[in-house]
């Protein structure tokens, strides 16, 4: 994980603000600072989102004692792209990995806040992980097949989670889903052999496939593309804006170009803060902060 | 001089060789343009020569000594008497051995015979005369080397490479040692199982139900039958190994996993060194606690519920074998299990898989030809395994599936038939040949199978 620790100590002015649970609430004061080029005491825009899948509010990361994530409050709407973008080691990927719990993977991650899937906190120590993971689903960057057949590793999901009644049914769930993630017709013939066989972005959409195959609500993808060439690259975005209809996604990129391309909205993270979250349209034509204005202009990051 | 001044000596010049040789290098440089117009580093010249100066003057003081004792013994056997010429090979060879002896001040057999006595001085004459003439050799030897090298010491000198060369040929030299070394052994069991097999037809030996290697060594002699059939003690073995591996594989494995994938950071570092204590534990120990504690409890437990138990009993060897080897499966499953990358768990934990889930179903297949390498290892390590058996598992070669009862095994026979004062032309001697023979060809088949096993059954992950 690229984004784990932060790099530097947090501006002074924020100290207290990220010890104290008082939220930020001063929106008056947060335009003025917006041309400073200093981290908003406000997330700038509107974090909300009329029809929300995911809920967060006030979702704080820490690492062992460095804290990675700060005060972050987001809405994900619903069958929509969502893009994270922000310099490396600004924490996107560490708040992806928070839709999932999969930092709980990682023994000294603690997150504090909520963050609710439909109305369920999924932080509730009642919480099971496992149905949690079946409804948000995850691609890696490298993509990571299993060493199985391509069949297996897409009917893996159903079978943990007994999604398929029988053979055929899960033959039914394996067929749609490679279908679903572009793959079914480069692959119907070779269903048996290892997925590890297959192109880099062949390898991606079979971990599309999979994650689809337990019909997630939201999938989150964290630099989905970043291991592959430009034409592997151009067809998973095609597919992002496909399953689009039926999923939502969150999309962590390195790749402002492709920001702009498969999102609706656009959240810019900044040595852990949420710094600026908007209409897609709206962050690449007319951001109104200054260091995002930098970021996607290409001053730094 | 001694060979090992000599020896010194010529190692000695080598470094003046390399100091002179790098001097030498830089003098040149200074004429063509500076250092910089050398093809290699000055170090890489100063190795050259210091090849140069050492390597022919060691080789040729190995050849010396491996063949001067024996013009020696040529030179000065050639000069006694003529009826002593006319004895056997054998009375000669011990004559000279008298020679030998004189010269090197040892207790000489009987009397010494005024021949002996010049015999003697003149071995002591012509050894004077080698040593002289082997010192002046070999120094000249390495002189010339430096004058050699030193001559063809030019910046367009490839010494580099030169030395690289030199370098590449030591290292196959010695990985072809291990490799030679195993052809030996091979090679001299093999002879001495062909003399075996002349005495004992090869498929009595294989397939012969009974094992009794006493041989009458005069007619008059009784007890000896002088049964040479393998089974028993090929049973016996796989008995053992058997038992050893069911107790090992399972509990092995078990902690590898839990190690590798469950252990919280703290433990870990405590326990895989806690484990390996039980590696680093003398066979001889496992051996006594296997006969002196585990067997009979075996024994009285089996007496309490009414079967019959032999005090030395293949499960007790088997059981102790299974906890020696135990560290072997755990350590190197750990190892593979480790190595299998975190995105493969990464991958099915965001799927929604279970820890088990996720070890059984990916992680394991993943890591399945390290685990069965493994495994294998720890086969041939309990099929080799001698002191425990020695120890709790008995002489008594009986064919017998039974764990309660005595059996013995290959290397518990091999022991027995070779310890102590032995004839090397009975049968009962060479027949240890023959077991290890027969041993060998059977680990190694089983190394065959498995790399097949892994080979068909391995899922390859990048």
């Amino acid at each position: 994980m690229e984004s784990s620790v932060m790099k530097r100590e947090r501006p002074s002015s924020e100290q207290e603000l990220s010890n104290t649970p008082v939220k930020r609430k001063a929106a008056s004061a947060a335009m003025s600072e917006a041309r400073s080029g200093e981290i908003p005491k406000e997330t700038i825009g509107d974090i909300s989102h009329p029809d929300p899948v995911m809920v967060c509010r006030g979702v704080n990361v820490f690492y062992a004692d460095k804290q990675a994530i700060f005060d972050v409050d987001l809405d994900i709407g619903r069958n929509q792209v969502i893009s994270m973008i922000g310099p490396s080691g600004c924490g996107k990927s560490t708040f992806l990995r928070c839709l999932n719990r999969m930092n709980d993977t990682i023994d000294i991650a603690r997150v504090t806040g909520s963050i609710s899937l439909d109305g369920t906190d999924i932080y509730d120590r009642k919480l099971d992980v496992v149905p949690l993971r079946a409804r948000v689903g995850m691609v890696f960057q490298k993509p990571n097949p299993f060493p199985k057949s391509i069949y297996e590793n897409v009917a893996y999901g159903p079978r943990i989670h007994g999604l398929a009644r029988d053979k055929v049914e899960l033959d039914e769930i394996v067929h749609s889903s490679l279908e679903r993630a572009g793959l079914l017709k480069e692959v119907k013939d070779r269903l048996e052999q290892p997925g590890t066989g297959l192109s880099g972005g062949q390898q991606q959409r079979l971990c599309i496939a999979r994650a689809i195959a337990v019909s997630p609500e939201v999938i989150l993808m964290d630099e989905p593309c970043s291991a592959l060439d430009p034409i592997a690259t151009a067809r998973i975005e095609d597919l992002i804006d496909e399953l689009k209809e039926n999923y939502t996604i969150c999309i962590v990129t390195h790749s402002m170009q492709q920001a702009a391309r498969v999102s609706q909205r656009t959240a810019y993270f900044h040595l852990g803060y949420l710094v600026e979250v908007d209409e897609t349209d709206k962050i690449f034509t007319n951001p109104s902060h200054k260091l995002t204005e930098d970021y996607i202009t290409g001053r730094f990051g | 001089m001694t060979a090992t001044t000599l020896l010194l000596t010529v190692l000695l010049l080598s470094v003046a060789g390399f100091v002179l040789g790098r001097r030498r290098a830089f003098t040149v440089a200074d004429a063509r343009g500076g250092i910089r117009s050398l093809h290699s580093l000055p170090g890489h010249y100063g190795l050259y020569t210091a090849i140069w100066v050492g390597l022919p003057a060691l080789l040729l003081l190995f050849l010396w000594q491996s063949v001067e004792p024996s013009i020696l013994t040529e030179l000065v056997a050639r000069d006694l008497s003529a009826e002593v010429l006319e004895l056997p090979p054998e009375r000669v060879g011990l004559i000279m051995n008298d020679v030998k002896n004189l010269v090197a001040g040892n207790i000489v057999s009987g009397e010494i015979s005024p021949e002996i006595r010049t015999a003697a001085d003149h071995w002591e004459r012509l050894e004077s005369g080698f040593r002289w003439s082997r010192t002046i050799l070999i120094a000249a030897l390495a002189i010339l080397g430096f004058v050699w090298a030193r001559r063809f010491i030019s910046p367009d000198l490839r010494a580099r490479n030169r030395v690289e060369g030199v370098v590449r040929v030591t290292l196959i030299a010695c990985s072809t040692i291990a490799i030679f070394t195993t052809v030996g052994i091979v090679l001299s069991v093999l002879f001495e199982s062909i003399r075996f097999f002349q005495a004992v037809p090869i498929t009595e030996f294989l397939f012969g139900l009974e094992w009794s290697p006493q041989i009458a060594i005069r007619a008059d002699q009784v007890g000896g039958s002088g049964a040479f059939g393998a089974v028993p003690l090929f049973t016996g073995t796989l008995l053992i190994a058997g038992i050893a591996m069911l107790v090992a594989a399972p509990i092995g494995l078990m902690t590898a996993i839990y190690l590798a994938e469950y252990a919280p950071r703290h433990v870990r570092t405590v326990a895989k060194p806690l484990l390996e204590i039980l590696a680093g534990i003398p066979t001889v120990v496992y051996g006594f606690f296997a006969a002196l504690t585990v067997a009979p409890l075996i024994r009285e437990f089996g007496e309490s519920v009414g079967m019959n138990v032999a005090s030395e009993s293949a499960l007790a060897a088997g059981l102790v074998m299974g906890v020696m080897i135990i560290p072997f499966v755990s350590s190197l499953s750990d190892d593979v299990i480790n190595a299998v990358p975190q995105a493969m768990r990464d991958g099915a934990y965001a799927l929604g898989a279970t820890k088990s889930e996720t070890t059984r179903q990916v992680i394991i297949p993943a890591a399945l030809p390290g685990i069965v390498g493994g495994l294998l290892l720890a086969t041939s390590r309990a099929i080799g395994e001698t002191m425990i058996v020695v120890m709790a598992a008995g002489l008594a070669a009986n064919l017998t599936g039974n764990p309660l009862e005595a059996v013995t095994t290959v290397t518990v026979q091999i022991v027995t038939l070779l310890v102590g004062d032995q004839e090397f032309d009975s049968p009962k001697t060479l027949a240890a040949f023959a077991l290890s023979l027969v041993l060998f060809l059977v680990t190694l088949v089983l190394n065959v199978i498995a790399l097949q096993v892994v080979k068909k059954y391995r899922e390859q992950y990048e």
